[in-house]
């Protein structure tokens, strides 16, 4: 069905599942090494296990302190209270990639419970977002189905199981119902997994790479007649990898359902799985409330009680709240809307305040890096912010302002700070980029240049000054760039009505 | 009569000392007990499997002692181990047909710390099933025979280990207990064991039956025995969480003071009324009753103690172990390890899982894993579950309230001498209430000791005197315990274990 005739009809109720990936050293109850670590390679199959992530017979599980401490920052990040005592349980049905034919998860004492995420959508409109609770569980492990066309478990002859994700530490953060979202549902999904992805990110507790499945998505949808105040019945749309997906996913679902319900037909509570290439959601198992995991406290652990002093030490080490960063860094940049949107959008806000601290005026520092910073970036496919430093990036500015380089050179100098010739002084040094600022040189090539040109010289002595733009580009020519236009524009002038 | 030379009839402390002296090698005290098993052990049947490295073990050991190397106490010595420990170089199959031949890639914490301090692992002793019964008739692997009378049950589920050492195939062994598995075998076959404090010994590679119950603990003949085994294997592990990250005190320590005790003047024994029962064996009350009055006319005060809710512990306990044991039984799924079983004509994972668990599991087995996931289903979680948790802390607050006017408690070890092969098979909930006596320390997490306490006089069968104390108090159950084992020995004239058949 049409979109807006969907949303006339029917009022959309929204709720995300998101699962996030820390990324602590060691796995969350084993000490193999984590996969989803910063800077850890997703090794040879079932090559980063101990005996506790293959499940082993008489293996027992140990709370990773750290992801503790993680899940404290991210749960006071979303604004929730942090339990003085909560549990682990096990969630227990049998799957090949759970090793254990349990999972360790928490149930009823969640470490985080009862906060709030602002977030903003393009139209300026601001929603908040509920969040029920954030708790702390243990990754499965990975199928690999060979044998079938689709690469599904549908068809294929066997599958592989791969352990080496089994035990990352997630936290999922699971939100009340939200309601009155409207026609903007599609964006509040996107907007949200966006805001939880800079939290964590701000945090510095997750890569926080969808495409690597370190941020998860579940996405809960459903329909209710409008002005019926009747819950419809929801469905589950599992793992959309990208905030792009979320925001298609949401979409799909409300005119999927709306067309059912308009025919009068019901919706089947079930697991849906989206498919990106098609941009579809299908049927997955069905899914009721009663599916029964039989959870109970987990036996070999104890519950975790931080101290309130772990708490509040956490709680005073957060970083600024990004939505509120973003904040202040519009106004203090003065950007426009677009401008301010093309930066968040690359990620670049962390590199322009350091550069801006370092130095150069926002715009300078806005223009390098979404500009031939990005472009270098995007030619090797890598972050623009591994490419140089904020600093290098001010000294560059800096080196223009001071009249060492025009705009040509300061590429070039980009250039081989970028290739890892050194520092852009060392750059300008060893390539010697500099500009000539004797005149001596420029008067000796500006001479030759008028006395090549004749005609052009007669032009400018009776006035028309804009053919000074031939002889000024031969001069540049000879001067292989390293003159300052502005200058030799001047000097050209100066000698032709000298003579 | 036993050859008086025979290093078989040493106890592990004795053995020590010789071994320390240099009187005897290891390597003779190791063939010594490889000799007997091999002469014994096709009637007992205590051993699944025989260490192949025993002898190079013990070789290693006297090497080290003849370079002046300093060694722990019991270096040298031989000890058997349950089969539900984890062993890197013995199969370890918890009796179960779905572990059969697997040998697992590391060692239980015990395990390592038996090694580390010099201890000959000699071999695994037979279990019912994943620790599941009171007799070892559930092993798959055939039963265990009582010593004292090859028709009747050695006890379970460490029937092996308890036999083991009753038939003199072992001065020590490692043993788990669940619900009594230690102590109610020690009873039936005239030896001692010891059930720690919950987290005294580390569960790191004990094969789960029901997490919050299971405890590692030691068996032997003698008190002093049990006490320097656990001052071995206790103390905490980090790969536990459940651990205690405690200095304990030295256990051989407190058996030693109990054994040179005078008197036990001040001691207040409580006789728990729930578990002095008159539908217990009229020959284990009577021996029971007769070691009160010991404990007594040696200066005891002997306290009657009211623990009402003992009644319940029983159900209570088949409800949390089947429950965790439901879960803790997952893992055998022929994925990683273990057995595989695949249907005819293939199937997908799930028929292999459920072909696998179906030819893997024995009954009982079965039955409480049905059991257990009945009990934690929705919808009867709180009914079952959560009513037998409720239990629970009402035992453990039975057990506080005793320990106000009690400094140890006591019982018989098991209601009843063994009984035959067979006799209690078919009929689980006799099988259980066998372990009435034992359940509700594992339940309230405290230590508990079995000790002889005489052969009943009806049928000359060994009986066994329950020790509890109260939480990290396993040294007073060392003392106290030392105390009447050296009482009744004056009494006797003997050790109990000594008067065991020769099975020669």
């Amino acid at each position: 069905m049409d979109y807006d005739k969907a949303l006339e009809l029917f009022e959309p109720t929204l709720g995300f599942e998101v699962h996030v990936e820390l990324n602590t050293q060691t796995k969350m109850f084993s000490d193999a090494p984590n996969p989803a670590a910063s800077g850890a390679e997703h090794g040879e199959p079932n090559t980063m296990i101990t005996p506790v992530d293959l499940g082993l017979p008489g293996s027992l599980p140990v709370v990773n302190e750290e992801a503790i401490k993680y899940s404290i920052s991210l749960g006071l990040a979303l604004g929730c209270q942090i339990a003085p005592s909560s549990r682990f349980a096990r969630k227990n049905y049998f799957y090949p990639d759970l090793a254990k034919n349990y999972q360790i998860s928490q149930f009823d004492e969640p470490i985080a419970f009862e906060g709030s995420v602002d977030i903003e959508l393009e139209s300026g409109r601001t929603i908040t977002i509920p969040i029920e609770r954030a708790h702390m569980e243990e990754d499965a492990g990975k199928l690999t189905h060979v044998g079938g066309a689709t690469g599904r478990i549908q068809g294929a002859e066997y599958s592989l199981v791969d352990y080496n994700r089994a035990g990352v530490p997630l936290v999922e953060i699971v939100t009340h119902m939200i309601t009155g979202a409207e026609a903007d549902a599609p964006e509040v999904g996107k907007a949200y997994v966006s805001a939880i992805r800079d939290i964590v990110r701000s945090l510095g507790i997750s890569e926080a790479r969808m495409e690597r499945g370190n941020l998860r998505c579940d996405a809960n949808i459903s329909l209710s007649p409008r002005g019926s105040g009747k819950l419809g019945t929801r469905t589950e749309t599992k793992n959309v990898n990208s905030m792009r997906s979320v925001e298609r996913a949401v979409r799909y679902e409300i005119q999927r359902q709306a067309a059912i319900l308009q025919k009068g037909g019901t919706i089947t509570q079930e697991t849906r799985h989206w498919h990106e290439d098609t941009g579809v959601t299908s049927a997955g198992r069905p899914k009721s409330d009663a599916d029964d995991y039989r959870y109970f406290p987990e036996p070999d652990l104890l519950p975790v009680e931080p101290s309130l002093e772990l708490i509040e030490e956490l709680r005073a080490a957060l970083p600024e709240p990004p939505a509120e960063r973003r904040k202040r860094l519009k106004a203090a940049w003065g950007f426009t809307d677009l401008e301010f949107r093309d930066v968040n959008n690359a990620g670049l806000f962390s590199e322009i305040e350091a550069t801006v601290e370092a130095g150069t005026t926002p715009a300078q520092a806005r223009k390098w890096w979404t500009g031939e910073i990005a472009r270098l970036a995007n030619l090797q496919g890598a972050d623009a912010s591994s490419l140089i430093s904020p600093a290098d990036v001010a000294a560059l500015v800096a080196l223009m302002n001071d009249g060492v380089l025009n705009d040509s050179l300061a590429r070039q100098v980009l250039e081989g700070v970028v290739a890892g010739e050194g520092s852009p002084a060392d750059v300008v040094e060893s390539r010697g980029l500099k500009l000539v600022s004797d005149d001596g040189p420029l008067i000796a090539a500006i001479d030759e240049a008028l006395a090549a040109q004749p005609d052009v010289l007669a032009k400018i002595r009776d006035g028309k000054v804009q053919a000074a733009g031939a002889v000024i580009g031969a001069v540049m020519k000879a001067m292989k760039g390293q003159a300052d236009a502005a200058r030799v524009r001047e000097l050209v002038l100066e000698r032709a009505s000298a003579e | 009569m036993a050859d008086l030379n025979d290093l078989t009839r040493l106890s592990a402390s004795e053995l020590a000392t010789k071994l320390s002296s240099g009187e005897v090698s290891s390597v003779e005290a190791t063939q010594a007990h490889l000799d007997r098993i091999a002469a014994v052990d096709d009637k007992v049947h205590a051993f699944l499997h025989v260490s192949a490295d025993a002898l190079a073990n013990a070789k290693r050991i006297d090497e080290r002692r003849a370079a002046g190397e300093s060694l722990g106490e019991l270096a040298g010595v031989p000890v058997a181990v349950k089969d539900v420990l984890c062993t890197i170089d013995m199969p370890t199959t918890a009796g179960s047909k779905i572990l059969e031949g697997w040998v697992p890639p590391y060692d239980a914490t015990p395990v390592a710390k038996l090694r580390a301090a010099g201890l000959i692992p000699l071999g695994k002793t037979n279990m019912d099933e994943f620790a599941m019964g009171s007799s070892t008739e559930h092993s798959a692997y055939g039963p265990t025979h009582n010593p004292w009378d090859l028709d009747r049950i050695p006890g379970g589920s460490g029937g092996g280990s308890a036999a083991a050492v009753s038939a003199f195939e072992a001065p020590l062994a490692l043993g788990s207990d669940t619900g009594g598995s230690i102590r109610q075998p020690a009873s039936v076959t005239g030896s001692v064991g010891v059930k720690p404090t919950y987290g005294g010994v580390s569960r790191y590679g004990a094969i789960a039956l029901a997490s919050s119950l299971d405890q590692v603990g030691p068996v032997s003949r003698t008190v002093l025995d049990s006490a320097l085994l656990h001052d071995v294997i206790g103390g905490w592990d980090p790969r536990d969480s459940t651990s205690l990250n405690e200095q304990w005190p030295s256990f051989a320590a407190a058996a030693r003071a109990g054994a040179a005790a005078e008197s036990l003047k001040g001691l207040r024994v409580g006789v728990i009324k729930q578990l002095d029962s008159p539908g217990f064996q009229a020959g284990v009350s009577q021996r029971f009753h007769e070691a009160l009055q010991l404990l007594t006319d040696f200066g005891a005060e002997i306290v009657e103690v009211d623990a009402p809710h003992f009644e319940y512990a029983v159900e209570a306990y088949y409800l949390i172990l089947p429950a965790e044991a439901s879960s803790n039984l997952a893992k055998f799924d022929s994925v990683r390890f273990g057995l595989r079983v695949t249907p005819e004509g293939g199937g997908t994972v799930e028929d292999v899982m459920a072909a696998t668990r179906e030819a893997g599991f024995g009954d009982e087995v079965k039955r409480r894993i049905i059991l257990g996931t009945y009990a934690l289903s929705a919808g009867y979680y709180d009914a079952y579950y959560g009513s037998a948790q409720k239990v629970r802390t009402l035992i453990q607050r039975d057990f506080a309230a005793a320990f106000e006017k009690a400094d140890v408690l006591v019982s018989p070890s098991a209601p009843t001498t063994a009984f035959k092969l067979g006799e209690k098979l078919e009929d689980p909930m006799a099988m259980y209430l066998n372990d009435v006596t034992t359940i509700p320390a594992n339940l309230a997490g405290i230590p508990g000791m079995g000790l002889p306490m005489g052969l009943a006089p009806e049928d000359g069968l060994p009986t066994g005197f329950q020790i509890m104390a109260p939480a990290r108090g396993d040294a007073r159950l060392y003392e106290v315990g030392a105390t009447l084992e050296r009482l009744l020995e004056q009494q006797w004239g003997h050790t109990l274990p000594s008067q065991a058949p020769s099975l020669g």
